[in-house]
């Protein structure tokens, strides 16, 4: 395992059996699982190159539960593996040998829907599409829509902040969460926001929002529900280079236009997907975008005209518009499809999430292609278009010997160059293990040092999900000292008046 | 009379900071100060002036990013992201007119440190949903950065969602970069005239869960409206509903809205010009300005679930003799209150308290606001947490040290 986590606490592990009766008293009944056949589901997420058996599984059903957990492991020093539907891509909920694994899977009910006020009030282990699904009786949905959004919960996606396909036009998560029940590790239970907009004090909130499970455990989530568009079109655009691709993304842009999608894929991806889904994907060309178009049809109508005149004079080979709903959804079964078609052309496949500005697109593509033939590894490109978030997926065989070290020693390189070019480590997976020390790549020394200070405010011991995020583990009361050199500082030339 | 410390870059607000630190001082940070009067009133040893940070440094539309020092003031930015036809799309109000200083004054730094947001909140955000990355000195003297300059970004925490709304008593910003969005080819107004709030609330609510996609909803009471121009002559109250985009799609929303907004009273419109005068109205609290009838009232700016809106508006009108002003389809309610011993907090405490929701005392006497929370108080374990917070990023209580609550 290249990605060192840290060392189990022997002295814990010694405590097995007791941590273990401590939390079936808290849990009684099947909360609570310590078998290694029993675990065993639970020793791996969407990163499955990472498995780790954790300690001991706990299945709490209610936040007193959860606190009480917390609380415990607080009291006796245990550390906490927080786990939604288990479909994170970073590994941020791969568990600890000495750690307790806290499933939230059994927070599952919807628990107020309010139509008037457009919000839902949901447990943490509600799907994501489960929120959609209750209030489309009404016309209404919740616009993050991540592609594991039958399985991923809404718990995981206020950890990991997710996006999806639509997010350039009706934000991410953090735009769309209004409030949350968050346990604290030391068991005490606050707050955060409500049914109403901005934080009272402080945007805790906004915080815990793609923290990866390392500041609380959150226990109910308010989120925003918005009115469905009354229509939705989508058009496919065909380009012999990527160059034109990306222009034509720009120029819709600068034209006013935010579509609710625009995706691009390019020729390996294209062709991956064409084979497996028929989806009448042009197989001439180097760049396949993507572009929908959501609201009242006139609307509709009048914007993607608009989009069609642009891609011609962006030199487009191939335009599609679809004319019919299930058309619609066709084009965007080739784009859903796109990591298992992948994956049949490919025993294994690594997925990267970096983003860049769009303008560095091409420079980026033709690296990649240069890194491919220097690691002797394929790479299939689909791309959120609008706003820059690319997902690389390296092709690669398990089985071959050296394979899986070449495709991260790649992938980190293809993240390398996403931050050189003026863009980040991650658009929407999280850091986790996965980009866990290549954190320093984009942040220095102090920025890091910032960032776990704050995390000390909501965890001084350390226990929440440690070994993800950040690359090296301080003390908090080493980070808390401070080194003021008083009389050393050049002040006086400080212009006063 | 304290001391003036106005930096001209990074290097040197880090400086400063590093200065007051090591000789125990604390420091008021503003930009160019429009809205210093906010928030709990405290001393300071010196002030920390940022309007020396100034000036774009990165502006590119087609990614819909601008980065500027934190002291560039707002209006030039709108400016030159208008020259791009796009805008800040939180539609950022101005304080100036309801705090009786200059229009046009606020910086950049000071619209995130305050998340401010306008009108189309309820569509597009506030300040923190828009607020990309930064460069800051926090109250330890150290330089950190936060976010980036994408739109898509979720590596390390999310910073820059705490710095919002933080009222500079984390960090100093230094430079940020916000989102730049399209701004809508044309807009148009429908108005239904003559609503109780109750009523203009449940009109309102039924717009926001229509296809009408309005992107501002409000509701001015008689009494407010009849210090907006427009409105003088009426004498009604006015419930407002804008509706912006291209223009084939804003004609076929209006028909929907009309549709929908008939069986609530007698219909108006606002053509382009007069709903863009309109809504800047709206965003600035126009009828409560410090220079009209309403200057001697104490202002609260209460945020709460729309549905509530009508219910916590009609309280404090019975309770506390409150003129109203109504935004985010009632989500967002202005109160002026008549002067009194305690700006009317206990009322305004409780009936919030029991609708749910926050709110802040923005327009008061120094002497009032010494002695009484300008923002909402914290339960217990929360208010600790935010003590805990506030102390990761300035152990020493150095920047703006007491103006969200005591000892914050």
């Amino acid at each position: 395992m290249p990605v060192a986590m840290p060392q189990s606490d022997a002295a814990v592990l010694a405590r097995r059996a007791e941590v273990v009766a401590a939390l079936e008293r808290i849990v009684p009944g099947e909360g609570v699982i310590a078998s290694e056949q029993g675990m065993r589901p639970y020793e791996s997420d969407g990163l499955t190159a990472y498995r780790q058996l954790p300690m001991v599984v706990v299945l709490p059903e209610t936040t007193e539960q959860v606190a009480a957990v917390l609380a415990y492991c607080h009291r006796e020093g245990v550390r906490v593996v927080p786990r939604g539907a288990g479909t994170s891509l970073s590994g941020g909920a791969l568990p600890l040998g000495d750690g307790v694994l806290l499933g939230m899977a059994k927070f599952n009910r919807i628990r107020a829907i309010d139509f008037a006020n457009r919000v839902a009030v949901v447990e943490p282990g509600v799907t994501n599409l489960a929120v959609s699904n209750a209030v489309a009786h009404a016309g209404f949905y919740y616009a993050p829509d991540p592609s594991s959004q039958i399985a991923c919960t809404i718990g995981g996606n206020v950890a990991e902040n997710s996006g999806g396909v639509h997010c350039l036009k009706y934000g991410v998560t953090t735009n769309n969460v209004l409030g949350c029940e968050l346990v604290l590790v030391t068991g005490e239970i606050v707050r955060l926001g409500g049914d109403h907009l901005d934080a009272a004090g402080y945007d805790l909130l906004g915080v815990v929002t793609g923290s990866e499970g390392l500041l609380g455990v959150v226990t109910e989530v308010t989120v925003r529900i918005l009115k469905k568009p009354e229509s939705a079109r989508a058009a496919l655009i065909g380009f012999t280079a990527s160059e034109h691709g990306g222009e034509c993304v720009a120029r819709i842009i600068a034209a006013g236009i935010i579509p609710g999608g625009m995706e691009m894929m390019d020729r390996p991806a294209i062709h991956a997907v064409e084979e497996f889904v028929h989806a009448g994907y042009p197989l001439d060309v180097e760049a396949l975008l993507i572009v929908e178009l959501d609201g009242p049809r006139p609307e509709v109508d009048h914007l993607l005209e608009r989009v069609n005149a642009i891609a011609q004079q962006c030199g487009a080979v191939f335009y599609r518009a679809s004319t019919s709903e299930d058309e619609r959804l066709l084009f965007w079964a080739g784009r859903k499809a796109a990591f298992p078609a992948v994956g049949r052309i490919s025993p294994d496949y690594y997925c990267m999430d970096g983003t860049i500005p769009r303008a560095k697109l091409p420079f980026v593509l033709q690296r990649m292609s240069e890194l491919s033939a220097q690691y002797g590894l394929r790479v299939a490109n689909v791309f959120h278009a609008g706003d820059g978030n690319l997902h690389p997926l390296i092709l690669y065989d398990a089985n071959k010997p050296g394979e899986l070290d070449r495709a991260e020693a790649f992938g980190s390189d293809i993240l390398r160059l996403c931050v050189e070019v003026g863009g980040v480590l991650t658009g929407e997976h999280g850091v986790g293990i996965e980009k866990r020390d290549l954190m320093p790549v984009m942040f220095s020394e102090d920025d890091l040092n910032q960032q776990q200070r704050l995390k000390c405010a909501f965890d001084d011991k350390g226990l929440l999900n440690p070994g993800k995020v950040f690359p090296t583990l301080h003390r908090c009361a080493e980070l808390g000292r401070m080194h003021v050199h008083a009389g050393r500082v050049a002040f006086p030339d400080l212009p006063r008046f | 009379m304290s001391e003036n410390l106005k930096p001209c870059d990074h290097a040197e607000v880090e400086e400063a900071i590093r200065w007051a630190l090591s000789g125990d001082k604390t420091l008021e940070v503003v930009g160019r100060g429009s809205k210093r009067s906010i928030g709990r009133a405290a001393q300071w040893d010196a002030t920390l002036d940022l309007s020396g940070l100034s000036g774009i440094t990165l502006c590119e539309p087609a990614e819909l990013v601008l980065s500027a020092k934190a002291g560039t003031p707002l209006a030039e930015i709108e400016a030159v992201v208008a020259a791009n036809n796009q805008e800040l799309a939180f539609e950022p109000m101005d304080y100036g007119p309801l705090l009786g200083g200059a229009t046009d004054s606020a910086t950049i730094g000071g619209v995130l440190a305050a998340n401010l947001s306008g009108p189309r909140r309820i569509k597009a955000g506030a300040a923190r949903d828009h607020f990309l990355g930064a460069s800051a000195v926090s109250g330890r003297g150290e330089t950190f950065k936060a976010g980036g300059r994408v739109v898509k970004n979720v590596t390390g925490y999310d910073l820059c969602k705490l710095l919002a709304g933080s009222w500079g008593t984390l960090a100093a910003l230094t430079e940020v970069t916000v989102k730049t969005l399209p701004r809508a080819e044309t807009e148009e107004t429908v108005l239904a005239l003559d609503l109780d709030p109750a009523t203009a609330v449940k009109a309102m609510t039924a717009a926001t869960g229509s296809f009408a996609d309005v992107s501002a909803a409000a509701h001015v009471p008689a009494a407010a409206a009849k210090r907006l121009a427009e409105f003088a002559a009426a004498g009604s109250a006015v419930t407002a509903f804008r509706l912006e985009g291209v223009a084939p799609s804003v004609a076929h929303r209006k028909g929907l809205l009309e549709e929908l907004a008939k069986a609530f009273g007698a219909l108006g419109a606002l053509p382009a010009e007069a709903s863009r005068e309109f809504w800047r109205a709206i965003r600035d609290v126009k009828p409560f300005a410090a220079d009209g009838p309403a200057s001697a009232r104490i202002i609260w700016r209460i945020s709460t679930a729309p549905s509530r809106g009508a219910e916590v508006g009609n309280a404090l009108a019975e309770r506390a003799q409150a003129e109203l002003l109504y935004d985010w389809a009632g989500g967002l309610i202005w109160a002026a209150l008549p002067p009194s011993d305690d700006a009317g907090a206990i009322v305004v405490r409780s009936v919030v308290a029991a609708a749910g929701g926050h709110a802040t005392l923005i327009r008061a006497p120094a002497a009032i606001r010494s002695k009484v929370d300008v923002f909402t108080p914290e339960a217990a374990p929360l208010a600790a947490l935010s003590k805990r917070v506030r102390e990761s990023f300035d152990p020493r209580g150095v920047l703006n040290a007491g103006r969200m609550w005591a000892g914050i």
